[in-house]
């Protein structure tokens, strides 16, 4: 049969711009239940957890900052900042970003997709797109809501630093948030990770999954006696580096080698997803993206950039733990001081400089039993320090636990009215000694 | 001005692998017929629908749809819709919502959304989750979100699968409209009764092949004997009447006083057998073939090739 009809328009060719496909993934997206649920736990969550501890009177000493919660509302989102990097952003990675190419395979939605963009490439990076703007709109929750909470609840005051040294509200402030878009780094590198499991694996759980597990197995890695080379050439380190930051000065090398490091991995994870991708054949039922192309090239080439990258950090790293005697002795000799100032502040006595302090550490591990190097909680200090006008050195015991990220608690031994009891008694009545316990962070660097 | 033919293939074939999906396939669809695809499983069927939706291209072979020739993936000119192996729909949104989304994502502001999901019958429950769907259902907001985009020719996999008679009669009171609006329809469907009613025109895939293609009323040739189903006014005088018929065959040994009788013959031979039973004064009650022209055809065309 032919019709005989007015001459059509000359048919053509049109793809979908990105952005109007960005929109459509955007929109699928936002009406998931799931995506919806973590948004609103994202921005609520975290403030009434800060309002809940910062209200408790046993705080979360085992976090960094934990035990400065009920000091200061700067602590918070620190508090969270680690508690995310453990586990939130994993697992928020792995339920957005893991899940936006495999939903369409499970759903089976791929050749409608397709005839309506019609170009696999502007799926791809519309897909990356609107599931790293989910991502951000999660992470951004949580550091508002986190912040807005501590500062409600507990005050704009000055933090405490890692050294020890005090930071004004302002600039506490500032350095939070330089934390927390340093942790953006490894989070979009597990983001990358994610796509790359999500495009790789298909419908297997394991896609969606992917990012949480290479999260915690980056975690074990992290705790083990592993050199410190390897340790920054993964991507979660900066998760942990940003601790950094809270030392005068700043330990901005780890803090930069983890963010480069993450931001290369963030790169190559989603190329290596969008070679994946264009490749796979759509048409073929039997096709759903997984198999030997997803070992070849999705895993391979992750293990060769982590060797890649461990060769090219290692000449300034060196291969052994990062933590040795100098260290450790310099490190915690400067925080006593900077936290001697603050315990003297609070009995109300004439105030002292770091410099007239002279505070120094002699610290041994394993009672001499083995070479005073590497992360253990045998590590035995022993801090003098001068008061001017004074002739007697002043001396105090710590046990230190320094764990191989070079992050240490420092327990007071005595004696008792400097270090040896939580509580010191002020003209406005008991208050925690900040000699007592604090945390510190050693430098994995070699020292200049 | 003669319009082009909305498809026209020559020698299309198309490999998965060492498996040959297509094999030298010719098709022609003129604008405004609906054309019915056909064949058993695995026959090539949404491979071929595949091809023509742009989702890949022949191996080796000439595709032109809507007058443009195809030699690219995703290449397809504007105008073409439709779906294969089921509609894609998200079920996290309500019926209006895909409709929507897909709209917005062709920037199209002014397709009228609700006039599309009324015309399939799915008013009262556009704001639903389409997660809550039936098959058939989902089914008729696919084909809706066809016509959002106008199409010139439409491409549709198995649409009466889970239909209902009331979602039936909706899908075919549109796919009619557009096929008189000029728009040519190509469905392939495994229910023999639904390629009758719509399509004119059929091509029937076996193994990749063809192993017919043209109008339906070709398919059962005058010549070629059928099996029809006959309930007169007086079945034992029909019997009697149609073992006198020359042409005629009694399919079933039944005595006389069995109402229903079932016979074989070809068109003319029938022909006399309905003038006699009408000069004998036997009203004819019901007179159908038991196996439609069309599915007698499949399945002779099909074992034919089969066995080749």
């Amino acid at each position: 049969m032919t019709a005989t009809l007015t001459a059509p328009e000359s048919p053509v060719v049109r793809r979908v711009p990105i952005v109007r496909g960005y929109r459509f993934e955007l929109v699928k997206l936002l009406t998931q239940w799931r995506v919806r649920v973590l948004i609103v736990a994202c921005w609520l969550v975290p403030a009434l957890f800060v309002a809940v501890v910062s209200q408790q009177a046993s705080l979360p000493v085992d976090t960094l900052f934990g035990r400065w919660m009920h000091a200061t509302g700067w602590a918070g989102p620190l508090v969270l900042l680690g508690f995310s990097g453990s586990w939130a952003l994993p697992l928020l990675t792995s339920l957005i970003a893991g899940d936006v190419f495999a939903a369409e395979d499970r759903l089976g939605t791929w050749r409608h997709l397709l005839v309506a963009v019609r170009s696999p490439r502007r799926i791809f990076v519309a897909k990356a797109l609107s599931s790293l703007t989910v991502i951000l709109v999660l992470v951004i929750g949580l550091v508002v809501s986190s912040t807005i909470s501590g500062l409600l609840v507990v005050g704009n005051r000055q933090l405490i630093g890692l050294d020890g040294h005090l930071l004004a509200p302002g600039s506490a402030a500032g350095t939070v948030f330089l934390a927390w878009l340093c942790a953006l780094a490894p989070t979009l590198a597990l983001a990358a990770i994610g796509l790359l499991g999500s495009v790789a694996l298909g419908r297997s759980p394991m896609g969606l999954l992917l990012p949480a597990v290479v999260a915690l197995a980056m975690q074990i890695v992290q705790q083990l006696p592993v050199p410190v080379a390897f340790r920054l050439a993964l991507p979660g380190y900066a998760f942990i580096s940003w601790n950094g930051l809270f030392t005068r000065p700043a330990q901005l090398g780890p803090f930069l080698i983890g963010v480069i490091v993450s931001l290369v991995w963030a790169f190559v994870a989603t190329g290596l997803a969008y070679v994946i991708f264009v490749r796979r054949d759509f048409t073929n039922p039997t096709d759903d993206g997984t198999g030997r192309l997803a070992l070849t090239a999705g895993l391979l080439p992750l293990v060769v950039l982590l060797g890649v990258t461990t060769a090219a950090v290692a000449p300034g790293t060196g291969f052994g733990s990062g933590i040795d005697q100098g260290k450790v002795q310099r490190a915690l000799a400067v925080e006593f001081a900077h936290l001697y100032r603050l315990q003297t502040k609070q009995l109300n006595r004439a105030d002292v400089t770091e410099a007239q302090l002279q505070s120094a550490a002699e610290c041994t591990k394993g009672g001499d039993q083995v070479a005073a190097r590497g992360p253990g909680n045998d590590w035995r200090c022993v801090v003098s320090w001068h008061i001017p006008g004074v002739q007697a050195a002043g001396s105090a015991i710590y046990q230190l636990d320094i764990n191989p990220l070079g992050r240490y608690v420092a327990d007071g031994d005595g004696p008792k009215e400097v270090n040896g009891f939580f509580l010191v008694r002020t003209p406005s009545g008991d208050e925690p000694n900040p000699l007592w316990q604090f945390d510190g962070n050693i430098e994995l660097l070699p020292a200049n | 001005m003669d319009a082009p033919p909305a498809v026209r293939a020559r020698g299309i074939t198309k490999y998965f692998g060492e498996v040959v999906a297509l094999d030298s396939v010719d098709l022609d669809v003129a604008p405004g017929q609906v054309h019915g695809l056909v064949g058993p499983n695995g026959a090539g069927k949404t491979t071929l629908l595949g091809l023509l939706l742009g989702l890949a291209v022949p191996d080796r072979g000439d595709l032109e749809i809507l007058g443009t020739p195809v030699g690219r993936a995703l290449a397809v000119p504007d105008g073409v819709a439709g779906f294969v192996d089921g509609p894609g729909l998200y079920p996290s949104m309500t019926a209006k919502q895909n409709l929507a989304a897909l709209a917005r994502l062709r920037g199209d502001r002014t397709t009228n959304i609700d006039d599309a999901i009324d015309q399939v019958g799915l008013t009262d429950v556009a704001d639903d989750r389409v997660r809550g769907f039936s098959l058939g259902m989902r089914q008729r907001l696919g084909l809706a979100a066809a016509l959002l985009t106008k199409p010139r020719l439409l491409i549709l996999d198995e649409p009466s699968n889970g239909l209902d008679p009331a979602g039936k009669k909706h899908v075919y009171g549109v796919l009619t409209r557009l096929a008189a609006d000029g728009t040519a329809v190509m469905l392939s469907s495994h229910r023999m009764d639904d390629v009758e009613a719509l399509c004119s025109e059929v091509t029937i895939l076996s193994t990749g092949r063809v192993a017919f293609s043209g109008p339906i009323s070709k398919l059962a040739s005058e010549d070629s004997e059928l099996d029809y189903r006959v309930r007169t006014s007086d079945p034992a005088a029909a019997r009697r009447i149609a073992r006198e018929t020359k042409g005629i065959r009694l399919r079933d040994q039944e005595p006389d006083s069995v109402e229903l009788l079932v016979i074989s013959s070809a068109v003319p031979a029938l022909d006399e057998f309905v003038k006699r039973l009408v000069r004998d004064d036997i009203a004819v009650r019901e007179l159908a073939p038991v196996v439609s022209p069309l599915e007698a055809a499949f399945v002779a065309l099909t074992e034919q090739q089969e066995t080749n």
